[in-house]
């Protein structure tokens, strides 16, 4: 498993490379090379149950790449910066993690990728945190590399099986909203902050009414001086009751919960609940362990958990440096969220059509085969862990209908927020314009029809019998957002790329 | 109004033609299709009755399209929806549901409030449909 068909790599320093010194000699007093103190392995094999990393790394001038990649096994498992005799009160020869092989980034010199291996042992069952404070923790403000990217990880069954998972899964969730064949539909209330609870759910009861499934909080909306959270969820509430009456299907709206302690999220969360709420939304700034603990709480009360990513952009962006989001994507579908954004390709947020479909794979497929060209390095088996939903939210309107479904397929959730509530005609009529767009797109797409190529003659044909898409269509459908992305795959697609 | 449960509500009613070539979709998946049909279309109302057994082994649309327009000969004004059931390991679900039958008029739903403390209100959503007994509500 995980073979990975890379170009050999061009040697990246002369002279003779450090190799691991055993005896006596590993544990005389100094310092060592990280590669000589073994967490530099070429030799080693990686095992079915270890854990796997792969790291971007980008060495100080004069560092090679090996000896970079033995640091950072090092740091992020047993090493410190010298010789410890206490390592042989251990079993240290396994809990050290190993670099076990180095390979220059095709087009980016300079940078290698390190794969290194974890034994289990070293990390508690069920939790993010310990996991991350292992792989993120101090290796990232380690001096000898100028940077470091968590690009992609692995992991072993007996680990995925320590995590329950999405706690209600996209399976489960279309059976209890009774939406089948298409993707979902939602937006979020704008303007972000400022309206009063009164002002907010007449949006929210517009936008349903009008055909969306889901409207949503937006993440900075918790509980300020213009909308106490109270305020919000009964208002709300009295909107998705009068939008489910008005159309006999289910609503919901994305309460969110998050707040400054867990026991106002719960106290929060509960009161959704009693009032009858499908879902409830948290950020992705409140905390690994927080999400876990509102992911049990979810399971415990038949809830969806919409995770909005609030925050990643910092870390994720940049391709020398931070952690990918195919990371953040896997550890957010162990720890138990049933939606998370995840980008759109065509909105106006960073988002380059390979890694994106790397991103919406990871979430979604029971299992992921290698596919360099969408950026996944490793074999995931998802040993029957649900599948997160993925959104798609910013900056996307009815014009691009084609593109979201080809790009993101039907087990998404598509969020127009300025492209509901800023139709020409009212909100309503927004809703309207992008549920049509979307059906008459899925029928023709079932029908045979090649919907990247007739997309528009599709829509235009919708829009004869809906007069918002034609609005919607003459109002935003030139708009694009074409910017360069910054965190693109490695790999150009070759008919042999693929493993 | 007009009930917009399934998948292409939002289009005007689908032809025969249109509905055959979606069931020619979902036989090309490997999908069994089945009918249901209902009187009380209350949205969290799972279980329509079924018109016979999910289709498993009938890979004809014309056939399966004979079975909706019998189901609608029986039940002019019932709705009656075409679901697909994809039976692959981890789905195990419905991939497609959508109505192709519906009474001439739609009454729609009432929703009563009941008011308790802290200014929530506990919603009821009901059919006016199901004031009748079943079979003579539309």
């Amino acid at each position: 498993m995980n073979e990975v068909a890379f170009p050999k790599p061009a040697p990246a320093a002369s002279g003779p490379r450090a190799t691991t010194k055993t005896g006596a000699a590993r544990y005389k007093a100094g310092v060592l090379k990280y590669a000589q103190m073994g967490y530099w392995e070429p030799d080693y094999t990686p095992s079915d149950t270890d854990i796997l990393a792969l790291f971007r790394i980008t060495p100080q001038q004069g560092v090679e790449p090996e000896e970079a990649a033995a640091a950072v096994a090092g740091e992020s498992s047993t090493a410190t910066w010298t010789v410890v005799w206490t390592d042989r009160l251990t079993a240290c020869e396994r809990y050290r993690a190993k670099a076990f092989r180095v390979e220059a980034v095709p087009g980016s010199p300079g940078q290698y990728f390190a794969y290194i291996a974890y034994d289990l042992a070293l990390f508690e069952p069920g939790s993010i945190a310990n996991l991350t404070a292992s792989i993120i923790g101090n290796v990232f403000g380690f001096k000898p590399l100028r940077a470091l990217r968590l690009e992609d990880m692995r992991f072993p069954t007996a680990y995925v099986k320590t995590y329950a998972g999405p706690a209600t899964g996209i399976v489960v969730e279309r059976e209890r909203l009774d939406k089948f064949g298409r993707p979902l539909l939602g937006a979020t209330v704008k303007p972000k902050l400022g309206l009063s609870g009164k002002n907010y759910g007449r949006v929210v009861y517009e936008a349903l009414k009008g055909g969306l499934d889901f409207t949503k909080d937006d993440e900075n909306i918790n509980s300020q001086p213009f909308m106490h959270w109270r305020d919000r969820f009964l208002y709300c509430m009295e909107a998705i009751n009068r939008a489910q009456a008005a159309t006999g299907e289910v609503k919901g709206h994305y309460l969110n919960v998050t707040a400054g302690t867990m026991e106002a999220m719960y106290e929060r969360a509960e009161l959704a609940k009693e009032l009858g709420s499908v879902i409830v939304m948290i950020d992705l700034v409140i905390g690994y362990t927080a999400i876990q603990s509102m992911s049990n709480w979810a399971r415990r009360n038949d809830m969806i958990l919409h995770l909005h990513r609030a925050g990643h952009g910092t870390y994720t962006r940049q391709k020398n440096h931070g952690i990918s989001f195919r990371v953040i994507s896997k550890w957010m579908r162990l720890a138990g969220v049933d939606h998370l954004h995840a980008g759109t390709v065509v909105g106006k947020l960073e988002g380059d059509p390979n890694t994106v479909q790397g991103f919406y794979n990871v979430l979604r497929e029971p299992h992921n085969a290698v596919d360099l060209q969408r950026g996944v390095f490793f074999e995931q088996d998802w040993a029957g862990l649900h599948g997160v939903m993925p959104v798609a939210s910013g900056g996307i309107h009815a014009g691009q209908m084609h593109q979201l479904l080809h790009y993101l397929g039907e087990d998404s959730i598509l969020q127009f927020g300025g492209g509901t509530i800023g139709h020409p005609m009212g909100i309503a009529a927004g809703a309207t314009a992008n549920r049509v767009a979307l059906e008459a797109m899925v029928l023709a797409r079932n029908e045979g029809r090649d919907i990247w190529h007739e997309g528009p003659t599709i829509l235009a044909e919708a829009a004869r019998h809906c007069a918002p898409l034609k609005a919607a269509l003459d109002v935003w459908g030139e708009v694009t957002f074409n910017y360069e992305s910054t965190d693109t795959p490695d790999f150009v697609p070759t008919p042999t790329a693929a493993a | 109004m007009r009930l917009t449960q399934g998948t292409f509500s939002f289009l005007p009613d689908l032809t025969d033609e249109q509905i055959g070539a979606q069931i020619e979709y979902c036989l090309a998946k490997n999908w069994a299709v089945s009918i249901e049909y209902t009187d009380d279309p209350h949205p969290r109302n799972t279980y329509w009755e079924m018109f016979g057994l999910p289709m498993f082994d009938i890979r004809d649309a014309a056939a399966i399209l004979g079975e909706v327009r019998t189901c609608r000969k029986t039940f002019p004004r019932h709705y009656i929806k075409v679901n697909a059931f994809d039976s692959t390991r981890g789905r195990e679900s419905l991939r497609l549901s959508f109505i192709v039958n519906r009474p001439e008029r739609e009454p729609g739903f009432a929703l009563t409030r009941q008011e308790g403390p802290g200014r929530t209100v506990q919603y009821t959503t009901r059919s006016y449909a199901v004031e009748r007994p079943e079979g003579e509500r539309y």
